[in-house]
């Protein structure tokens, strides 16, 4: 029998011949990642095992960027602590206020995740990756600590379903409608402890930044991973980034998958998740018109550069209507730089959005747009829990760039072809 | 082997549920059990639980990879969580920590609040004293055992490396 993409990765670190779902495995690690919440809870129990040294200080990355710059006295003790632990062990990738940016966008970015690597990451989003080829993973802050000391980890192997797209997105459908229509049709724990393997020829036709977006959310559906096919699209991202050698692996013709899901995205519309959970999904034409108090753009899911000049593009010329607060947040300081360079910045602080310096901030309900009692946003985010952006009373509408920006400018739930 | 009182919830019990985001930058264990569920049963934050046994349905733990969850339910003095099914990364999480989860549909569909409740970590059994009923878990694999029984994966990793 076959391997799928991510069981060829496994075996590769497992320095095995083959694997198969449900196998239990030790796998060497390429990189290790945490965040300013999760890497203090590391740190301690890193130092509470008496641990002495980092397997390497290349491949652990620390990213400053959920609560920062930081919003009170508690996020800046965590800061330091992780700070700190990176300047002990010389942590080669730490980054802090000014370098930083969300995790997530900032290691491709960076070219610190190459395609067929092996990456965990202490933040349930390190499966963006697999927008790369690579296979990564969210794990636990005691994973981090096991990791950064020796390198590797166990992993259950997965088993997988596929995911074939076929056809072209029209204008104003991006990757976030792939993503929030897949998981409304398997629902939040669809791909429970799978992987999400996506193939067919609507793959070429998506962005880097669409598959980013897609693989960021594969998490939302229960997934152990998602993972993209290595093709030009990824090879012309990597260039200039990654210096290192790097494997393409592909799926075995007679690979098994769980099931298959096919998606036309000739067909998609722009989607939205209702509260309380990402499976709540909607047409936005079923449901335009809800009120509105907020917009973010950003995290993630859809902070990168694409995503702001999509944004950017609905509101030139446009202003934000009156009662709504729109918060626009580049997920690095890089895509900062580029809104400047574009004149993006501009178009949005004209429009009369709020235009932040990367964090995470608003998506986890952290800082830089907390919601009251009764008030919704609508966010380019990956999560409408109960709470999560504030207040338990407050909801979140999760959506495209476009729709977003479209709601900022008529003031409701409202579709970018409404105009 | 524990016994113990049955405190139950739904499917998709998240983690954002389980310890809300806002008492993340206080990680100490005894003050995230304060705040444990707080928002869908503040009773339960307000209750000591020693050996108390935290039932739960589908996919219990989804959300963040946060690890203040299991910290925050074992930290309350729960004994071990029985689900239908988990979260992965909370599932890797509790094990990491050396927190005994169980999954078995059949006696999460048919536990109820309040009932008595015994689990045998070993054989996997698990009786419902208040209905007489009996279930088996899924059991452990060898693997995931040995992580256990080294109190956690750090000491497990700490014995291999001989550090
Ligand atoms: S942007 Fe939101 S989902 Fe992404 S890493 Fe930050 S808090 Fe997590």
């Amino acid at each position: 029998m076959g391997m799928t993409m991510t069981q060829k990765i496994l075996a590769a670190h497992a320095g095995l011949p083959a694997v198969k779902a449900g196998d239990l495995i030790e796998a060497k690690l390429d990189l290790v990642l945490g965040n300013d919440v999760t890497t203090p809870v590391a740190v301690g129990v890193f130092d509470e095992a008496g641990f002495t040294k980092v397997f390497d200080k290349d491949k652990i990355a620390i990213v400053l960027d959920h609560y920062t710059p930081c919003k009170d006295i508690k996020s800046a003790q965590l800061c330091k602590t992780a700070r700190e632990f990176a300047s002990r062990f010389g942590i080669t990738h730490c980054y802090d206020v000014g370098q930083a940016g969300i995790e997530h966008a900032l290691l491709p970015e960076k070219g610190l995740v190459a395609p067929g690597e092996c990456v965990i990451g202490a933040d349930s989003h390190t499966c963006t990756y697999g927008a790369l080829g690579a296979f990564s993973t969210g794990v636990g802050s005691t994973d981090m600590a096991a990791g950064m000391a020796s390198g590797e980890n166990w992993f259950k192997v997965p088993p997988a379903i596929k995911v074939t797209l076929i056809g072209k997105l029209r204008p104003h459908v991006s990757g976030k409608d792939v993503i929030l229509h897949l998981i409304g049709r398997i629902g939040v724990d669809g791909a429970l402890y799978k992987s999400l393997e996506f193939t067919g020829p609507g793959v070429a036709e998506l962005t880097m930044d669409d598959r980013f977006t897609i693989a960021n959310m594969a998490i939302e559906a229960g997934g152990k991973n998602g993972i993209f096919p290595v093709d030009e699209k990824t090879v012309e991202y990597v260039s200039g980034r990654v210096d290192r050698p790097w494997t393409a692996f592909e799926a075995d013709p007679d690979a098994e998958y769980e099931s298959e899901v096919v998606i036309d995205l000739d067909a998609l519309e722009p989607t939205v998740s209702l509260p309380h959970l990402p499976s709540n999904t909607r047409t936005v034409d079923e449901v335009k018109g809800m009120s509105i108090d907020q917009v973010v753009i950003g995290s993630c899911t859809n902070g990168r550069i694409s995503d702001l000049r999509i944004a950017a593009e609905i509101l030139k010329g446009r202003k934000v209507a009156p009662g709504i607060r729109c918060i626009v947040i580049p997920a690095t300081q890089a895509v900062s730089l580029q809104c400047l360079k574009e004149g993006l910045t501009e178009i949005f602080l004209e429009a009369g959005c709020v235009f932040s310096t990367p964090t995470c901030g608003p998506c986890l309900g952290g800082h830089m747009g907390c919601m009251a009692e009764g008030e919704r946003a609508v966010a380019t985010t990956n999560r409408n829990f109960v709470g999560r952006m504030g207040h338990t009373e407050s909801e979140v509408v999760l959506a495209s760039p476009a729709v977003a920006a479209a709601s900022a400018v008529k003031g409701v739930l409202a579709s970018p072809y409404d105009l | 082997m524990v016994t113990g009182k049955v405190f139950k919830y739904g499917d998709n019990v998240d983690t954002d549920v389980i310890i809300p985001a806002r008492y993340l930058n206080a990680p100490s264990p005894a003050e995230l059990a304060k705040h444990c569920m707080e928002d869908i049963d503040p009773d339960f934050a307000a209750a000591p639980h020693q050996g108390d046994i935290m039932v739960g349905g589908w996919n219990f733990g989804c959300g963040s990879s946060r690890e203040h969850a299991p910290i925050a339910i074992q930290a309350t003095g729960v004994s071990c969580v029985i689900a239908a099914s988990f979260a992965r990364i909370f599932y890797r999480n509790a094990i990491n920590i050396g927190f005994p989860i169980l999954e078995c549909p059949e006696a999460s569909e048919a536990i109820r609040s309040g009932d008595t409740v015994s689990v045998d970590f070993d054989s996997g059994v698990i009786t419902d004293e208040t209905t007489g009923e009996t279930f088996r878990a899924v059991a452990f694999p060898p693997f995931i055992n040995n992580i256990i029984s080294h109190g956690g994966l750090l000491s497990y990793l700490k014995d291999k490396q001989g550090q």
